[in-house]
Protein backbone atom coordinates (compact mmCIF):
# COMPACT_ATOMS: atom_id res chain seq x y z
CA UNK A 1 0.00 0.00 0.00
CA UNK A 2 2.52 2.47 0.94
CA UNK A 3 5.63 3.98 -0.40
CA UNK A 4 8.17 1.87 1.95
CA UNK A 5 7.05 -1.34 0.35
CA UNK A 6 9.94 -3.84 -0.46
CA UNK A 7 12.35 -1.86 -2.50
CA UNK A 8 12.15 -5.39 -5.08
CA UNK A 9 8.60 -4.71 -5.35
CA UNK A 10 8.58 -0.55 -6.01
CA UNK A 11 9.74 -0.24 -9.33
CA UNK A 12 6.88 -2.46 -10.63
CA UNK A 13 4.52 -0.51 -8.25
CA UNK A 14 5.52 3.04 -10.02
CA UNK A 15 4.73 1.96 -13.38
CA UNK A 16 1.33 1.10 -12.74
CA UNK A 17 0.67 4.45 -10.83
CA UNK A 18 2.42 6.31 -14.18
CA UNK A 19 0.33 3.71 -16.66
CA UNK A 20 -3.02 5.19 -14.65
CA UNK A 21 -2.06 8.78 -14.65
CA UNK A 22 -0.67 9.48 -17.96
CA UNK A 23 -3.58 9.61 -19.96
CA UNK A 24 -5.57 12.00 -17.84
CA UNK A 25 -2.50 14.12 -17.09
CA UNK A 26 -1.06 14.66 -20.65
CA UNK A 27 -4.68 15.81 -22.40
CA UNK A 28 -5.05 18.09 -19.46
CA UNK A 29 -1.76 19.37 -18.93
CA UNK A 30 -1.28 19.51 -23.27
CA UNK A 31 -5.20 20.82 -24.08
CA UNK A 32 -5.95 22.89 -20.66
CA UNK A 33 -2.77 24.00 -19.27
CA UNK A 34 -0.32 24.64 -21.69
CA UNK A 35 -2.67 26.32 -23.77
CA UNK A 36 -3.99 28.55 -20.77
CA UNK A 37 -0.45 29.86 -19.65
CA UNK A 38 0.14 30.35 -23.15
CA UNK A 39 -2.72 32.56 -23.97
CA UNK A 40 -1.44 34.73 -20.51
CA UNK A 41 1.99 34.72 -21.95
CA UNK A 42 0.68 35.88 -25.10
CA UNK A 43 -0.55 38.87 -23.83
CA UNK A 44 2.81 40.25 -23.43
CA UNK A 45 3.52 40.19 -27.31
CA UNK A 46 2.45 42.72 -29.88
CA UNK A 47 3.10 43.75 -33.47
CA UNK A 48 5.95 45.74 -33.49
CA UNK A 49 6.83 46.96 -36.96
CA UNK A 50 4.65 44.97 -38.93
CA UNK A 51 6.01 41.60 -37.03
CA UNK A 52 5.03 40.29 -33.84
CA UNK A 53 7.47 40.88 -30.69
CA UNK A 54 7.97 41.24 -27.27
CA UNK A 55 5.53 44.08 -25.60
CA UNK A 56 5.59 44.06 -22.17
CA UNK A 57 2.47 45.36 -20.82
CA UNK A 58 1.32 47.55 -23.68
CA UNK A 59 -1.97 45.45 -24.23
CA UNK A 60 -2.93 46.35 -21.14
CA UNK A 61 -1.52 50.15 -21.04
CA UNK A 62 -3.97 49.71 -24.51
CA UNK A 63 -6.39 48.07 -22.66
CA UNK A 64 -6.44 50.50 -19.82
CA UNK A 65 -5.63 53.80 -21.17
CA UNK A 66 -6.97 53.70 -24.67
CA UNK A 67 -10.55 55.62 -23.88
CA UNK A 68 -12.54 53.23 -26.27
CA UNK A 69 -10.30 50.18 -24.79
CA UNK A 70 -11.26 50.76 -21.01
CA UNK A 71 -14.51 52.21 -21.96
CA UNK A 72 -15.32 48.49 -23.05
CA UNK A 73 -13.81 46.68 -19.99
CA UNK A 74 -15.09 48.80 -17.70
CA UNK A 75 -18.35 48.05 -19.34
CA UNK A 76 -18.44 44.53 -19.62
CA UNK A 77 -16.70 43.98 -16.04
CA UNK A 78 -19.63 45.72 -14.83
CA UNK A 79 -22.47 43.89 -16.24
CA UNK A 80 -20.99 40.72 -15.49
CA UNK A 81 -20.82 41.78 -12.25
CA UNK A 82 -24.85 42.39 -12.05
CA UNK A 83 -24.63 39.56 -13.76
CA UNK A 84 -23.51 37.75 -10.74
CA UNK A 85 -25.11 39.90 -8.15
CA UNK A 86 -28.82 38.68 -9.76
CA UNK A 87 -27.78 34.94 -9.46
CA UNK A 88 -26.50 35.49 -6.10
CA UNK A 89 -29.70 37.41 -4.70
CA UNK A 90 -32.33 35.19 -7.11
CA UNK A 91 -31.01 31.99 -8.18
CA UNK A 92 -29.62 30.88 -4.80
CA UNK A 93 -31.95 31.56 -2.32
CA UNK A 94 -34.60 30.33 -4.87
CA UNK A 95 -32.62 26.87 -4.64
CA UNK A 96 -32.26 26.90 -1.51
CA UNK A 97 -36.43 27.28 -0.77
CA UNK A 98 -37.09 24.66 -3.36
CA UNK A 99 -34.69 22.64 -1.52
CA UNK A 100 -35.76 22.87 2.07
CA UNK A 101 -39.42 22.13 0.65
CA UNK A 102 -38.45 18.92 -1.09
CA UNK A 103 -36.01 17.80 1.48
CA UNK A 104 -39.51 16.74 3.56
CA UNK A 105 -39.82 13.32 3.52
CA UNK A 106 -43.38 13.14 3.86
CA UNK A 107 -44.35 15.43 0.49
CA UNK A 108 -45.48 13.26 -2.48
CA UNK A 109 -44.34 13.93 -5.93
CA UNK A 110 -40.89 15.14 -4.65
CA UNK A 111 -39.72 13.03 -8.20
CA UNK A 112 -41.88 14.68 -10.03
CA UNK A 113 -40.88 18.00 -8.77
CA UNK A 114 -37.19 17.53 -8.83
CA UNK A 115 -37.58 15.93 -12.51
CA UNK A 116 -39.38 18.65 -13.73
CA UNK A 117 -37.40 21.78 -12.34
CA UNK A 118 -34.21 20.36 -13.00
CA UNK A 119 -35.34 20.22 -16.92
CA UNK A 120 -33.69 24.24 -17.75
CA UNK A 121 -30.93 23.21 -16.81
CA UNK A 122 -30.01 20.51 -19.29
CA UNK A 123 -30.99 22.76 -22.23
CA UNK A 124 -28.63 24.21 -24.37
CA UNK A 125 -28.06 27.95 -24.34
CA UNK A 126 -28.99 28.58 -27.69
CA UNK A 127 -33.09 26.73 -26.90
CA UNK A 128 -33.22 28.88 -23.73
CA UNK A 129 -31.92 32.15 -25.47
CA UNK A 130 -34.41 32.12 -28.58
CA UNK A 131 -37.38 30.32 -26.08
CA UNK A 132 -37.39 33.45 -23.96
CA UNK A 133 -36.32 35.86 -27.02
CA UNK A 134 -39.67 34.59 -28.89
CA UNK A 135 -41.76 34.36 -25.24
CA UNK A 136 -40.79 38.08 -24.67
CA UNK A 137 -41.38 39.00 -28.37
CA UNK A 138 -43.63 41.92 -28.05
CA UNK A 139 -44.34 40.46 -31.63
CA UNK A 140 -45.82 37.13 -30.46
CA UNK A 141 -47.49 38.56 -27.63
CA UNK A 142 -47.29 36.07 -25.14
CA UNK A 143 -45.93 37.69 -22.37
CA UNK A 144 -47.72 40.34 -22.90
CA UNK A 145 -51.28 38.77 -23.55
CA UNK A 146 -50.60 36.64 -19.85
CA UNK A 147 -49.93 39.67 -18.12
CA UNK A 148 -52.95 41.22 -19.37
CA UNK A 149 -55.19 37.74 -18.20
CA UNK A 150 -54.03 39.07 -14.39
CA UNK A 151 -54.53 42.72 -15.62
CA UNK A 152 -51.07 44.06 -15.94
CA UNK A 153 -50.06 43.95 -19.14
CA UNK A 154 -48.63 47.87 -18.88
CA UNK A 155 -46.21 46.19 -17.08
CA UNK A 156 -45.33 45.14 -20.33
CA UNK A 157 -42.24 46.15 -22.40
CA UNK A 158 -39.72 44.82 -25.14
CA UNK A 159 -37.21 43.94 -22.18
CA UNK A 160 -34.36 42.49 -24.33
CA UNK A 161 -34.54 45.50 -26.27
CA UNK A 162 -34.39 48.28 -23.79
CA UNK A 163 -30.47 49.24 -23.01
CA UNK A 164 -31.68 49.59 -18.89
CA UNK A 165 -33.54 46.15 -18.77
CA UNK A 166 -31.68 43.76 -21.28
CA UNK A 167 -28.68 42.47 -19.42
CA UNK A 168 -31.10 42.26 -16.05
CA UNK A 169 -33.50 40.38 -18.39
CA UNK A 170 -31.23 37.91 -19.71
CA UNK A 171 -29.70 37.64 -16.09
CA UNK A 172 -32.77 36.13 -14.89
CA UNK A 173 -33.74 33.86 -17.85
CA UNK A 174 -29.92 32.61 -16.92
CA UNK A 175 -31.29 32.05 -13.48
CA UNK A 176 -34.17 30.40 -14.45
CA UNK A 177 -31.93 27.72 -16.24
CA UNK A 178 -29.55 27.28 -13.66
CA UNK A 179 -31.76 27.26 -10.59
CA UNK A 180 -31.44 23.60 -10.40
CA UNK A 181 -28.22 23.08 -9.78
CA UNK A 182 -28.27 24.79 -6.45
CA UNK A 183 -31.34 22.86 -5.55
CA UNK A 184 -29.73 19.57 -6.59
CA UNK A 185 -26.22 20.52 -4.17
CA UNK A 186 -28.55 21.45 -1.36
CA UNK A 187 -30.94 19.28 -1.88
CA UNK A 188 -28.10 16.29 -1.28
CA UNK A 189 -26.66 17.95 1.46
CA UNK A 190 -30.00 18.22 3.20
CA UNK A 191 -30.44 14.96 3.00
CA UNK A 192 -27.07 13.92 4.54
CA UNK A 193 -27.69 15.34 7.62
CA UNK A 194 -28.55 12.59 9.86
CA UNK A 195 -31.60 12.16 11.59
CA UNK A 196 -31.05 12.17 14.87
CA UNK A 197 -29.62 15.92 14.61
CA UNK A 198 -32.95 16.32 13.10
CA UNK A 199 -35.18 14.44 15.92
CA UNK A 200 -33.31 16.26 18.77
CA UNK A 201 -34.27 19.40 17.65
CA UNK A 202 -37.81 18.03 16.96
CA UNK A 203 -37.90 17.14 20.96
CA UNK A 204 -36.41 20.79 21.73
CA UNK A 205 -39.54 22.12 20.25
CA UNK A 206 -37.79 23.47 16.86
CA UNK A 207 -40.42 22.52 13.80
CA UNK A 208 -40.88 24.28 10.52
CA UNK A 209 -38.83 27.31 9.50
CA UNK A 210 -37.01 28.23 12.94
CA UNK A 211 -35.96 24.13 12.84
CA UNK A 212 -34.23 25.08 9.25
CA UNK A 213 -32.88 28.56 10.11
CA UNK A 214 -31.58 27.03 13.32
CA UNK A 215 -29.96 23.36 12.72
CA UNK A 216 -30.15 23.14 8.64
CA UNK A 217 -28.99 25.90 7.23
CA UNK A 218 -25.89 26.36 9.10
CA UNK A 219 -25.45 22.63 8.55
CA UNK A 220 -25.25 23.30 4.84
CA UNK A 221 -23.52 26.55 4.54
CA UNK A 222 -20.22 25.06 3.05
CA UNK A 223 -22.45 24.02 0.18
CA UNK A 224 -23.85 26.76 -0.14
CA UNK A 225 -20.39 28.13 0.09
CA UNK A 226 -19.15 25.61 -3.12
CA UNK A 227 -22.09 27.05 -4.95
CA UNK A 228 -21.78 30.44 -4.93
CA UNK A 229 -17.75 29.86 -6.37
CA UNK A 230 -19.01 28.49 -8.81
CA UNK A 231 -21.92 30.85 -9.89
CA UNK A 232 -19.15 32.99 -9.69
CA UNK A 233 -17.18 31.14 -11.86
CA UNK A 234 -19.51 30.18 -14.32
CA UNK A 235 -20.82 33.88 -14.95
CA UNK A 236 -17.55 35.34 -15.13
CA UNK A 237 -17.01 33.20 -17.74
CA UNK A 238 -20.70 33.24 -19.83
CA UNK A 239 -20.28 34.07 -23.11
CA UNK A 240 -23.35 31.62 -24.98
CA UNK A 241 -26.70 33.09 -23.93
CA UNK A 242 -26.22 36.52 -24.24
CA UNK A 243 -24.12 35.88 -28.10
CA UNK A 244 -27.48 33.61 -28.82
CA UNK A 245 -29.88 36.21 -27.57
CA UNK A 246 -28.14 39.89 -28.87
CA UNK A 247 -25.41 38.55 -30.50
CA UNK A 248 -21.60 39.41 -30.53
CA UNK A 249 -22.23 42.95 -30.16
CA UNK A 250 -24.55 42.24 -26.97
CA UNK A 251 -26.58 44.91 -27.69
CA UNK A 252 -28.51 46.95 -27.34
CA UNK A 253 -25.98 49.31 -27.43
CA UNK A 254 -23.13 47.20 -25.76
CA UNK A 255 -25.86 47.02 -22.64
CA UNK A 256 -25.53 43.44 -22.52
CA UNK A 257 -21.72 42.99 -23.10
CA UNK A 258 -19.98 40.62 -20.66
CA UNK A 259 -16.01 39.62 -20.36
CA UNK A 260 -16.99 36.64 -22.48
CA UNK A 261 -18.39 38.40 -25.30
CA UNK A 262 -15.79 41.35 -25.22
CA UNK A 263 -13.49 38.62 -25.59
CA UNK A 264 -15.04 36.79 -28.45
CA UNK A 265 -15.24 40.01 -30.30
CA UNK A 266 -11.95 41.21 -29.37
CA UNK A 267 -9.90 37.70 -30.74
CA UNK A 268 -12.30 37.41 -33.61
CA UNK A 269 -13.19 40.80 -34.73
CA UNK A 270 -16.33 41.70 -35.59
CA UNK A 271 -17.76 43.47 -38.42
CA UNK A 272 -15.04 46.68 -39.30
CA UNK A 273 -13.08 45.64 -35.86
CA UNK A 274 -9.99 43.28 -36.95
CA UNK A 275 -9.47 40.12 -34.80
CA UNK A 276 -6.32 40.57 -32.33
CA UNK A 277 -5.02 37.51 -31.04
CA UNK A 278 -3.08 39.35 -28.33
CA UNK A 279 -5.25 41.74 -27.21
CA UNK A 280 -7.96 39.03 -26.82
CA UNK A 281 -4.72 37.25 -24.82
CA UNK A 282 -5.16 40.03 -22.82
CA UNK A 283 -8.69 39.97 -21.73
CA UNK A 284 -8.67 36.34 -21.23
CA UNK A 285 -5.76 37.19 -18.64
CA UNK A 286 -7.75 40.04 -16.90
CA UNK A 287 -10.55 37.32 -16.69
CA UNK A 288 -7.74 34.53 -14.96
CA UNK A 289 -6.86 37.08 -12.79
CA UNK A 290 -10.83 37.99 -11.50
CA UNK A 291 -11.52 34.51 -11.20
CA UNK A 292 -7.91 33.62 -9.72
CA UNK A 293 -9.06 36.59 -7.12
CA UNK A 294 -12.52 35.01 -6.31
CA UNK A 295 -11.44 31.65 -5.72
CA UNK A 296 -8.42 32.97 -4.04
CA UNK A 297 -10.91 34.67 -1.34
CA UNK A 298 -13.19 31.36 -1.32
CA UNK A 299 -10.49 29.34 -0.71
CA UNK A 300 -8.67 31.24 2.46
CA UNK A 301 -11.32 33.65 3.00
CA UNK A 302 -14.14 32.05 3.83
CA UNK A 303 -13.82 28.01 3.17
CA UNK A 304 -10.70 27.80 5.64
CA UNK A 305 -13.29 30.06 8.52
CA UNK A 306 -16.44 27.65 7.65
CA UNK A 307 -17.23 25.36 10.41
CA UNK A 308 -17.60 21.83 8.98
CA UNK A 309 -19.72 19.44 10.80
CA UNK A 310 -18.51 15.69 10.71
CA UNK A 311 -21.16 12.90 11.57
CA UNK B 1 -54.39 18.85 16.27
CA UNK B 2 -53.02 21.94 15.98
CA UNK B 3 -49.79 20.53 14.48
CA UNK B 4 -51.69 18.64 12.10
CA UNK B 5 -53.38 21.31 11.27
CA UNK B 6 -50.41 23.22 10.48
CA UNK B 7 -48.89 20.09 8.74
CA UNK B 8 -51.38 20.10 6.57
CA UNK B 9 -51.15 23.78 5.87
CA UNK B 10 -47.70 23.66 5.60
CA UNK B 11 -47.93 20.11 2.70
CA UNK B 12 -50.63 22.92 0.91
CA UNK B 13 -48.07 25.61 0.39
CA UNK B 14 -44.66 23.52 -0.25
CA UNK B 15 -46.92 21.97 -3.08
CA UNK B 16 -48.39 25.46 -4.09
CA UNK B 17 -44.92 26.77 -4.17
CA UNK B 18 -43.56 23.27 -6.56
CA UNK B 19 -46.26 23.94 -8.59
CA UNK B 20 -45.73 27.18 -9.52
CA UNK B 21 -42.15 26.70 -10.21
CA UNK B 22 -42.66 23.59 -11.83
CA UNK B 23 -45.11 25.64 -14.57
CA UNK B 24 -42.34 27.82 -14.23
CA UNK B 25 -39.79 25.47 -15.54
CA UNK B 26 -41.75 23.76 -17.88
CA UNK B 27 -44.05 26.44 -19.27
CA UNK B 28 -41.61 27.52 -22.17
CA UNK B 29 -40.64 24.08 -23.36
CA UNK B 30 -44.45 24.07 -23.35
CA UNK B 31 -45.00 26.49 -25.60
CA UNK B 32 -42.25 25.91 -27.96
CA UNK B 33 -43.39 22.28 -28.42
CA UNK B 34 -46.69 22.86 -29.23
CA UNK B 35 -46.34 25.64 -31.31
CA UNK B 36 -43.89 23.79 -33.67
CA UNK B 37 -47.04 21.73 -34.64
CA UNK B 38 -49.34 24.33 -35.69
CA UNK B 39 -49.93 26.39 -38.95
CA UNK B 40 -48.25 29.91 -38.89
CA UNK B 41 -51.35 31.90 -38.43
CA UNK B 42 -52.47 29.64 -35.45
CA UNK B 43 -49.19 30.28 -33.80
CA UNK B 44 -50.21 33.84 -33.26
CA UNK B 45 -53.93 33.69 -33.21
CA UNK B 46 -53.52 31.69 -29.64
CA UNK B 47 -50.33 30.63 -28.91
CA UNK B 48 -51.41 28.85 -26.23
CA UNK B 49 -53.62 26.04 -27.87
CA UNK B 50 -52.84 22.73 -28.07
CA UNK B 51 -52.57 21.79 -31.82
CA UNK B 52 -55.95 20.71 -33.03
CA UNK B 53 -56.84 18.83 -36.68
CA UNK B 54 -57.23 22.46 -37.89
CA UNK B 55 -54.44 24.11 -36.62
CA UNK B 56 -52.32 21.23 -37.30
CA UNK B 57 -49.34 21.59 -39.33
CA UNK B 58 -45.78 20.24 -40.21
CA UNK B 59 -44.13 22.96 -42.24
CA UNK B 60 -41.74 24.02 -39.80
CA UNK B 61 -40.50 20.43 -39.94
CA UNK B 62 -40.94 20.44 -43.35
CA UNK B 63 -38.38 23.59 -43.44
CA UNK B 64 -36.15 22.35 -41.45
CA UNK B 65 -35.42 18.85 -43.06
CA UNK B 66 -35.31 20.57 -46.44
CA UNK B 67 -33.26 23.27 -45.44
CA UNK B 68 -30.85 22.58 -42.88
CA UNK B 69 -28.52 19.68 -42.07
CA UNK B 70 -29.99 18.14 -38.71
CA UNK B 71 -29.37 14.92 -38.79
CA UNK B 72 -25.81 15.40 -39.24
CA UNK B 73 -25.17 17.82 -36.73
CA UNK B 74 -27.26 15.09 -34.42
CA UNK B 75 -24.50 12.75 -35.92
CA UNK B 76 -21.26 15.01 -34.85
CA UNK B 77 -22.77 15.84 -31.62
CA UNK B 78 -23.21 12.34 -30.35
CA UNK B 79 -19.53 11.39 -32.11
CA UNK B 80 -18.07 14.35 -29.80
CA UNK B 81 -20.44 13.53 -27.06
CA UNK B 82 -19.86 9.58 -26.60
CA UNK B 83 -16.11 10.14 -27.38
CA UNK B 84 -15.04 12.16 -25.08
CA UNK B 85 -17.39 11.11 -22.58
CA UNK B 86 -15.90 7.95 -22.80
CA UNK B 87 -12.38 9.18 -22.78
CA UNK B 88 -13.55 11.36 -19.71
CA UNK B 89 -14.48 8.34 -17.60
CA UNK B 90 -11.74 5.91 -18.28
CA UNK B 91 -8.81 8.64 -17.82
CA UNK B 92 -10.44 10.23 -15.22
CA UNK B 93 -11.06 6.92 -13.67
CA UNK B 94 -7.88 5.90 -13.88
CA UNK B 95 -6.38 8.98 -12.70
CA UNK B 96 -8.30 9.05 -9.28
CA UNK B 97 -7.72 5.13 -8.81
CA UNK B 98 -3.95 6.26 -8.68
CA UNK B 99 -4.46 9.45 -6.61
CA UNK B 100 -6.63 7.46 -4.35
CA UNK B 101 -4.95 4.03 -4.34
CA UNK B 102 -1.27 4.86 -3.85
CA UNK B 103 0.79 6.56 -1.77
CA UNK B 104 3.84 8.41 -3.45
CA UNK B 105 5.78 11.16 -3.53
CA UNK B 106 4.25 13.84 -5.58
CA UNK B 107 0.54 12.51 -4.73
CA UNK B 108 -1.13 15.68 -3.23
CA UNK B 109 0.81 18.06 -5.65
CA UNK B 110 -1.06 15.59 -8.52
CA UNK B 111 -4.21 16.02 -7.04
CA UNK B 112 -3.59 19.58 -6.32
CA UNK B 113 -2.80 19.79 -9.77
CA UNK B 114 -5.53 17.92 -11.31
CA UNK B 115 -8.30 20.25 -9.58
CA UNK B 116 -7.09 23.30 -10.79
CA UNK B 117 -9.25 23.10 -13.46
CA UNK B 118 -12.55 22.99 -12.02
CA UNK B 119 -12.05 26.38 -10.88
CA UNK B 120 -10.04 27.58 -14.15
CA UNK B 121 -12.41 27.84 -17.52
CA UNK B 122 -10.54 26.20 -20.23
CA UNK B 123 -12.39 28.87 -22.26
CA UNK B 124 -9.37 31.32 -21.03
CA UNK B 125 -6.83 28.92 -23.18
CA UNK B 126 -9.11 29.68 -26.36
CA UNK B 127 -6.70 31.75 -27.92
CA UNK B 128 -3.83 29.37 -27.90
CA UNK B 129 -5.82 26.11 -28.23
CA UNK B 130 -7.42 27.39 -31.65
CA UNK B 131 -3.31 28.23 -32.80
CA UNK B 132 -2.37 24.90 -31.52
CA UNK B 133 -5.48 23.44 -33.64
CA UNK B 134 -4.58 24.99 -36.89
CA UNK B 135 -0.43 24.29 -36.49
CA UNK B 136 -1.90 20.27 -35.79
CA UNK B 137 -4.24 21.10 -38.97
CA UNK B 138 -7.37 19.84 -36.30
CA UNK B 139 -9.28 22.49 -36.65
CA UNK B 140 -12.67 21.64 -38.37
CA UNK B 141 -12.45 18.04 -37.07
CA UNK B 142 -14.47 16.14 -34.47
CA UNK B 143 -10.86 15.26 -32.74
CA UNK B 144 -10.52 19.01 -31.69
CA UNK B 145 -13.38 19.15 -30.06
CA UNK B 146 -12.84 15.74 -28.28
CA UNK B 147 -9.93 16.50 -26.70
CA UNK B 148 -11.02 19.85 -25.31
CA UNK B 149 -13.91 18.60 -23.98
CA UNK B 150 -12.03 15.82 -22.34
CA UNK B 151 -9.45 18.22 -21.04
CA UNK B 152 -12.46 20.17 -19.49
CA UNK B 153 -13.82 17.20 -17.82
CA UNK B 154 -10.96 15.44 -16.36
CA UNK B 155 -10.65 17.75 -13.05
CA UNK B 156 -13.97 17.55 -12.25
CA UNK B 157 -14.16 13.80 -12.75
CA UNK B 158 -10.75 12.88 -11.17
CA UNK B 159 -12.24 14.40 -7.92
CA UNK B 160 -15.74 12.99 -7.82
CA UNK B 161 -14.60 9.77 -8.68
CA UNK B 162 -11.22 9.42 -6.05
CA UNK B 163 -13.63 10.96 -3.28
CA UNK B 164 -15.30 7.61 -4.10
CA UNK B 165 -13.01 5.29 -4.67
CA UNK B 166 -11.24 6.13 -0.95
CA UNK B 167 -14.89 4.36 -0.03
CA UNK B 168 -13.77 1.27 -1.42
CA UNK B 169 -13.15 -1.31 0.83
CA UNK B 170 -9.59 -2.45 1.25
CA UNK B 171 -10.02 -5.69 2.48
CA UNK B 172 -11.69 -6.33 -1.04
CA UNK B 173 -8.39 -4.93 -2.83
CA UNK B 174 -6.27 -6.98 -1.02
CA UNK B 175 -7.90 -9.98 -1.35
CA UNK B 176 -7.68 -9.33 -5.26
CA UNK B 177 -3.71 -9.09 -4.92
CA UNK B 178 -3.40 -12.38 -2.68
CA UNK B 179 -5.22 -13.81 -5.31
CA UNK B 180 -2.74 -12.85 -7.37
CA UNK B 181 -4.78 -9.96 -9.08
CA UNK B 182 -2.00 -7.23 -11.02
CA UNK B 183 -2.99 -3.81 -10.19
CA UNK B 184 -5.26 -3.77 -13.62
CA UNK B 185 -7.08 -6.25 -12.98
CA UNK B 186 -7.99 -4.85 -9.35
CA UNK B 187 -8.65 -1.47 -10.99
CA UNK B 188 -11.27 -2.89 -14.03
CA UNK B 189 -12.84 -6.20 -12.18
CA UNK B 190 -13.22 -4.59 -9.20
CA UNK B 191 -12.93 -1.41 -8.04
CA UNK B 192 -15.00 0.26 -11.70
CA UNK B 193 -17.93 -2.36 -10.58
CA UNK B 194 -17.87 -0.87 -7.16
CA UNK B 195 -17.78 2.97 -8.13
CA UNK B 196 -20.28 2.75 -11.10
CA UNK B 197 -23.21 4.88 -9.78
CA UNK B 198 -20.48 7.96 -9.57
CA UNK B 199 -19.52 7.10 -12.85
CA UNK B 200 -22.83 7.81 -13.68
CA UNK B 201 -23.29 10.76 -12.06
CA UNK B 202 -20.07 12.24 -13.49
CA UNK B 203 -21.30 11.05 -16.28
CA UNK B 204 -24.42 13.01 -16.74
CA UNK B 205 -22.38 16.30 -15.16
CA UNK B 206 -20.07 15.91 -17.86
CA UNK B 207 -22.13 15.19 -20.70
CA UNK B 208 -24.73 17.89 -20.21
CA UNK B 209 -21.76 20.62 -20.80
CA UNK B 210 -20.69 19.07 -24.10
CA UNK B 211 -23.71 18.65 -25.96
CA UNK B 212 -25.17 22.36 -25.00
CA UNK B 213 -21.30 23.92 -25.79
CA UNK B 214 -21.53 26.67 -28.17
CA UNK B 215 -18.15 28.22 -27.74
CA UNK B 216 -15.44 25.93 -28.88
CA UNK B 217 -17.35 24.10 -31.55
CA UNK B 218 -18.31 27.95 -33.01
CA UNK B 219 -14.43 28.43 -32.73
CA UNK B 220 -12.70 25.35 -33.53
CA UNK B 221 -15.23 23.36 -35.84
CA UNK B 222 -17.62 25.63 -37.37
CA UNK B 223 -17.19 23.89 -41.30
CA UNK B 224 -20.50 22.49 -42.57
CA UNK B 225 -19.48 19.16 -42.01
CA UNK B 226 -18.41 18.82 -38.39
CA UNK B 227 -21.30 21.08 -36.95
CA UNK B 228 -22.91 20.12 -33.67
CA UNK B 229 -26.66 20.75 -33.53
CA UNK B 230 -26.38 23.18 -30.62
CA UNK B 231 -24.08 25.47 -33.16
CA UNK B 232 -25.99 24.20 -35.95
CA UNK B 233 -29.68 25.02 -34.55
CA UNK B 234 -27.88 28.83 -33.16
CA UNK B 235 -26.81 29.24 -37.05
CA UNK B 236 -30.01 27.93 -38.78
CA UNK B 237 -32.39 30.04 -36.26
CA UNK B 238 -30.49 33.44 -37.00
CA UNK B 239 -31.16 32.66 -40.85
CA UNK B 240 -34.94 31.77 -40.67
CA UNK B 241 -35.58 34.17 -37.83
CA UNK B 242 -38.37 35.64 -39.51
CA UNK B 243 -39.79 32.54 -40.33
CA UNK B 244 -41.55 30.93 -37.02
CA UNK B 245 -42.33 27.50 -37.79
CA UNK B 246 -38.95 27.02 -39.00
CA UNK B 247 -37.79 28.02 -35.80
CA UNK B 248 -40.18 26.86 -33.46
CA UNK B 249 -39.52 22.77 -35.46
CA UNK B 250 -35.95 23.52 -34.95
CA UNK B 251 -36.00 24.43 -31.22
CA UNK B 252 -38.19 21.42 -31.12
CA UNK B 253 -36.22 19.19 -32.76
CA UNK B 254 -32.82 20.43 -30.50
CA UNK B 255 -35.14 19.83 -27.30
CA UNK B 256 -36.76 16.76 -27.86
CA UNK B 257 -33.41 14.24 -27.76
CA UNK B 258 -31.65 15.64 -25.18
CA UNK B 259 -35.26 15.75 -22.60
CA UNK B 260 -35.29 12.02 -23.85
CA UNK B 261 -31.73 11.34 -22.70
CA UNK B 262 -32.31 13.39 -19.44
CA UNK B 263 -35.74 11.56 -18.58
CA UNK B 264 -33.98 8.25 -19.00
CA UNK B 265 -30.81 9.13 -16.34
CA UNK B 266 -32.53 11.07 -14.49
CA UNK B 267 -33.22 8.73 -11.59
CA UNK B 268 -29.38 7.67 -12.16
CA UNK B 269 -28.24 11.32 -11.45
CA UNK B 270 -30.48 12.22 -8.42
CA UNK B 271 -29.17 8.60 -7.33
CA UNK B 272 -25.83 9.79 -8.08
CA UNK B 273 -26.25 13.41 -6.68
CA UNK B 274 -27.55 12.62 -3.48
CA UNK B 275 -25.54 9.24 -2.24
CA UNK B 276 -22.69 12.12 -1.65
CA UNK B 277 -20.56 11.81 -4.86
CA UNK B 278 -20.77 16.29 -4.57
CA UNK B 279 -20.51 17.45 -1.17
Amino acid sequence: MTATATPAQKPARRWHIAVFLAPAVIVYTAIMIIPLFSTLFQSLFGPIDGQRGFVGLRNFQTLFGDPRWSANFWNALWNNTWFFIIHMLVQNPIGILLAAILSNPNLRLRGFYRTAIFIPTILSFVIVGFVWKLILSPLWGIAPNMLDAIGMRSLFSPWLGQEGAALTTLALVSVWQFVGIPMMLIYAALLSIPDEIIEAAEIDGLTGYKQFFKIQLPLILPTIGIISILTFVGNFNAFDLIYVSQGAQAGPNGSTDILGTLLYRTFFGFQLQQGDPNMGSAIATMMFLIILVGVSIYLFGIQTRMRRYQF
Amino acid sequence: MSTARSSLTRTIASHAILIAYTLLALFPVFVIVVNAFKARRDIFNDPLALPNPESFSLVGFETVTSQGNFLLYFQNSLIVTIASLFCVLLFGAMAAFALSEYRFKFNPLMGLYLALGIMIPIRLGTVAILQMMVATGLVNTHTALILVYTAQGLPLAIFILSEFMRTVSDDLKNAGRIDGLSEYKIFFTLVLPLVRPAMATVAVFTMIPIWNDLWFPLILAPAESTKTVTLGAQVFIGQFVTNWNAVLAALTLAIIPVLVLYLIFSRQLIRGITSGAVK
